[in-house]
């Protein structure tokens, strides 16, 4: 019983611990003055005022497009891979993973420094500056790795009999990999998607270095208006997306339970 | 019916956008620019070996590792009750830990400033305790906590992974052959969670040596890091070489280090097995 | 099946339905990169002129003089219009980094005091339009620093310990140590910046931050007792807290000027050079120099600024307080010494 009572002790204080710097911003948010010291009054301005700002909403544009184009781009060059990769002999195949996984182990700031040396280093030729393209190359580069590391798995599991069946049936190769294949290794492929979106929207360090001509996405945003002193937008915005985190996470979980729900009926 | 063409693409894509760039990298930290065009040093590599440059590379690594542990302290009770609860609790709880890495991660440090800075809410409730230099922002307390409170989740999870996949009857057996609490957590969970711990120790000492915006947040660029040191190269001072050999030495680090903790791991799992 | 094809087929839409957004945006109107240093605008101002021209503005800012160097000399960037100090122009100019500005466009020029023309830095006057100028200089809170402040010397006081911010900016922070040390703060003595290196390092326990535009908050709010700002955001500081003074110590200090300048291989030379004019219309100068505080090199807009703001000498010192004043310059040949000794300084412990 005591062991019990402390144990639910010790978890509501790391609770505490993760949720008190995320309830400070949100009711500062509401916070009539400007100075983080003391309590001016109830308001709505700042959100007023961050929705005006059109920077934020270009760098919300930029984040969200980023995050989405690069992870589609991601997930079909990296699901082509695996598929690739898995049927490679031994040595070659050794050679590219460990090459994959480079980008993963490799300090993020390292990453984000030699893509920099590339497109400083290519502008001569290809005339593209830093800036949004550059910032969506990087970000499918880091992405690619993360979404061959979750195909790589399913396609493991994968039973080689029904690919082989389906050909004998006199299926093309192509159709019996996007009917039969894909379908199997496709909890894989989205696993990779999600992952790959996920890390793109928080991205920082790679984007920070990769990026120029003020194309910013949100993290960058965020660190620029940290360094230029207090700035309760940021308050504003911070509860704007745990809101919308929040409820995004709800649905999901609604989402997922009623599936499973559903499944056991069907057991029934 | 081999399919490896498939994989060409990303291939292609591999060799411009990772081996070029750590090429050029090698390149830039082994070059230096002379008035008789490129030539080959080691110099960039040798100024590192200053002894305010290595003070500045055991620094990083000496806050990361009181990180990782305080980490590991905080973090392994938290996996094990997390773990022990029922199916929905766990489930529930579980999520409720992971909400706050969802937030964008310059968002959670910024608000650590709220919180540490004069007049914030730490400061008072230190304050009010009569605590003497109640100033937390801008120390190195303050970087910690900072890599503490955005790393702990990378601790927990893989901790929390592998101790609900563990097998009850083993724990069940111990308590029927007389252990106590105490024996089984010591000669049954911990052992049998080593490979998360692992994974959750390198999972936060990776990012926590490299951290650049932690320590300029919160750390009030007194005593920098390696991160703030190759981010002032390329973004202030300008010496892509000096820079670059400085990401160099540390890539070169951090992979070892990684290497060898792989090597660990797997010896133990290869032990495990017996 | 079925529900995969969905789930891409959704996506697809919305990528392309995106990027016509995008393209709609993009391709209507002309453009033009504007790199200034943060909160140095107001900002409505970008907001008309981005109206009255139908040119879109992306505006981008920067910390210190060197950051904006080498974001532009790195080659990654295009950037049309800049806002470099004196000696960054000079070093900028010598390695033709500038673009010659057509001053046959800029009829406003007309109203900039002669004083800021056919300086050191731009000495033909082919380069740069003055922006703002003002000095460097120690900010104090009168609550928590009862002796007077007159030298540098007092942000080496242990007194003050953890009291203090200095900026994070190269030039300055080694220049103003210079100056207490009784050189010149563009000084080519090798020996005279190991003396400065030193005097930063033993200063570093003392400071409780390096800031850039942050540090205006932070005095504000009094997280500390003594700050070296720029003037004019000392004039923005004295105005939110009536209990910051500011002085230029006696040892002497930094005199400088901002200007906007076209940087070469610029795109939109046309649109930039409208810019720049269309901050010299009297109207707008004053709105941004009475707005961020920084003293104006235009008659017109100084004019028409409150007399208050004209007989404070934080904005408007006298010839007395700026006799010991230097202006930087580019010290080309040796400016990889101050690189070397801020980054040895930054990176020390104790």
């Amino acid at each position: 019983m005591v062991t019990r009572l402390v144990k639910r002790i010790y978890l509501y204080l790391i609770f505490m611990f993760l949720y008190a710097p995320i309830v400070v911003l949100v009711v500062y948010s509401f916070n009539q003055s400007k100075s983080r010291g003391h309590w001016g009054g109830f308001t709505l301005k700042w959100y007023l005022e961050l929705f005006k700002d059109t920077e934020i909403s270009r760098a919300l544009y930029n984040t969200i497009m980023i995050a989405i184009l690069s992870a589609v781009i991601a997930t079909i060059l990296g699901t082509a891979a695996a598929i690739g990769i898995h049927d490679m002999k031994k040595i070659p195949k050794a050679i590219v993973m460990n090459l994959t996984y480079l980008p993963v182990l490799n300090p993020e700031i390292v990453t984000g420094v030699s893509l920099m040396l590339l497109f400083v280093f290519s502008k001569a030729i290809t005339r593209i500056g830093l800036g949004f393209f550059t910032m969506l190359l990087s970000h499918i580069t880091f992405n690619i790795p993360y979404v061959i590391l979750s195909v790589l798995p399913k396609l493991k599991q994968l039973n080689k009999h029904i690919y082989e069946a389906a050909l004998d049936l006199g299926a093309t190769p192509f159709y019996a990999l996007w009917r039969v294949v894909v379908p199997e290794i496709l909890p894989g492929i989205l696993t990779g998607f999600m992952l790959a979106f996920t890390l793109s929207i928080d991205d920082f360090v790679i984007s920070f270095f990769t990026t120029g001509s003020g194309v910013s996405n949100l993290s960058i945003y965020v660190y620029s208006m940290a360094r230029r002193g207090v700035n309760p937008k940021i308050n504003a915005l911070s509860t704007i997306m745990f809101l919308t985190v929040l409820i995004l996470l709800l649905i999901v979980n609604k989402r997922m339970s009623k599936d499973n729900s559903h499944a056991k009926e069907g057991v029934k | 019916m081999k399919r490896t063409w498939y994989s060409y693409p990303y291939l292609v894509w591999m060799v411009i956008f990772i081996v070029i760039p750590f090429l050029l990298l090698l390149f830039y930290t082994f070059t230096v620019n002379t008035d008789k065009g490129l030539m080959f040093t080691l110099d960039h590599i040798k100024r590192l070996w200053d002894p305010i440059y290595l003070m500045v590379l055991l620094r990083s690594i000496v806050l990361a590792i009181i990180c990782t542990i305080i980490c590991l302290i905080i973090g392994y009770p938290v996996g094990l009750i997390l773990a022990s609860r029922e199916y929905r609790s766990k489930k529930v709880l579980a999520l409720l830990f992971v909400i706050p890495m969802w937030i964008n991660f310059l968002l959670r440090t910024y608000a650590w400033m709220t919180l540490l800075e004069k007049d914030g809410l730490v400061y008072t409730i230190l304050k009010f305790f009569r605590v003497p230099n109640p100033q937390l922002l801008y120390t190195d307390q303050a970087v910690v906590l900072g890599m503490v409170y955005n790393f702990l989740p990378f601790m927990v999870l893989p901790i929390y992974s592998v101790l609900t996949k563990l097998d009850k009857n083993i724990i069940e057996a111990a308590e029927d052959l007389g252990a106590n609490y105490i024996t089984i957590l010591k000669r049954v969970i911990v052992p049998l969670s080593l490979p998360g711990v692992i994974s959750g120790i390198t999972m936060v000492f990776m990012p926590a040596v490299t951290t650049f915006i932690i320590s300029r947040l919160l750390g009030g660029g007194h005593y920098i890091l390696v991160g703030n040191l190759i981010e002032q190269q390329f973004m202030v001072v300008g010496d892509w070489h000096f820079g670059s050999a400085i990401s160099f030495v540390l890539m070169v680090v951090i992979l070892v280090s990684m290497g060898i903790m792989r090597k660990y791991d797997n010896e133990y799992e290869g032990g495990a097995i017996w | 099946m079925r529900k995969i094809a969905r789930f891409f087929g959704i996506i697809l839409v919305v990528v392309v339905f995106l990027t016509i957004l995008a393209g709609c945006g993009g391709t209507s109107r002309a453009q033009l990169k504007v790199y200034n240093w943060g909160d140095y605008i107001d900002e409505s101002v970008i907001d008309e002129f981005e109206e009255k021209y139908n040119i879109d503005v992306i505006y981008d800012t920067f910390a210190t003089n060197e950051e904006m160097y080498v974001k532009i000399k790195g080659g990654g960037s295009d950037y049309d219009v800049a806002f470099p100090s004196d000696y960054m122009i000079e070093r900028m100019i010598r390695e033709d980094m500038l673009e010659k500005i057509n001053f046959d466009n800029i009829p406003n020029y007309k109203y900039i005091d002669d004083r800021f023309k056919n300086l050191d830095y731009d000495p033909n006057n082919e380069y740069s339009v003055p922006y703002m100028w003002g000095t460097v200089g120690i900010i104090y809170n009168k609550k928590m620093v009862d002796e007077p402040v007159d030298s540098w010397q007092i942000l080496w006081n242990e007194k003050y310990a953890k009291q203090i911010f200095m900026l994070d900016s190269s030039r300055d922070s080694i220049g103003i140590t210079l100056k207490m040390l009784g050189y010149s703060l563009n000084t080519r003595n090798l020996d005279e910046l190991e003396q400065a290196k030193e005097k930063l390092i033993e200063q570093k326990s003392l400071v409780l931050s390096y800031m850039g535009d942050d540090i205006k908050d932070a005095m504000i709010g009094e997280q500390a007792a003594l700050a070296v700002v720029w003037s004019g955001d000392a004039v923005y500081m004295k105005r939110e807290n009536p209990d910051l003074e500011y002085v230029i110590p006696k040892e002497g200090s930094n005199l400088w000027f901002d200007a906007m300048v076209i940087l070469k291989g610029s795109k939109n030379k046309k649109e930039a050079e409208l810019f720049i004019n269309f901050m010299c219309e009297p109207e707008i100068a004053f709105r941004n120099t009475d707005y961020i505080g920084y003293s104006t090199p235009h008659i017109e807009a100084k004019k028409m600024l409150d007399p208050e703001i004209l007989n404070d000498t934080t904005a408007y010192p006298t010839d007395e307080e700026l006799a010991n004043c230097e202006v930087f310059e580019a010290l080309s040949d040796i400016i990889q010494e101050y690189d070397r000794v801020w980054t040895e300084v930054k990176a020390a412990t104790k």
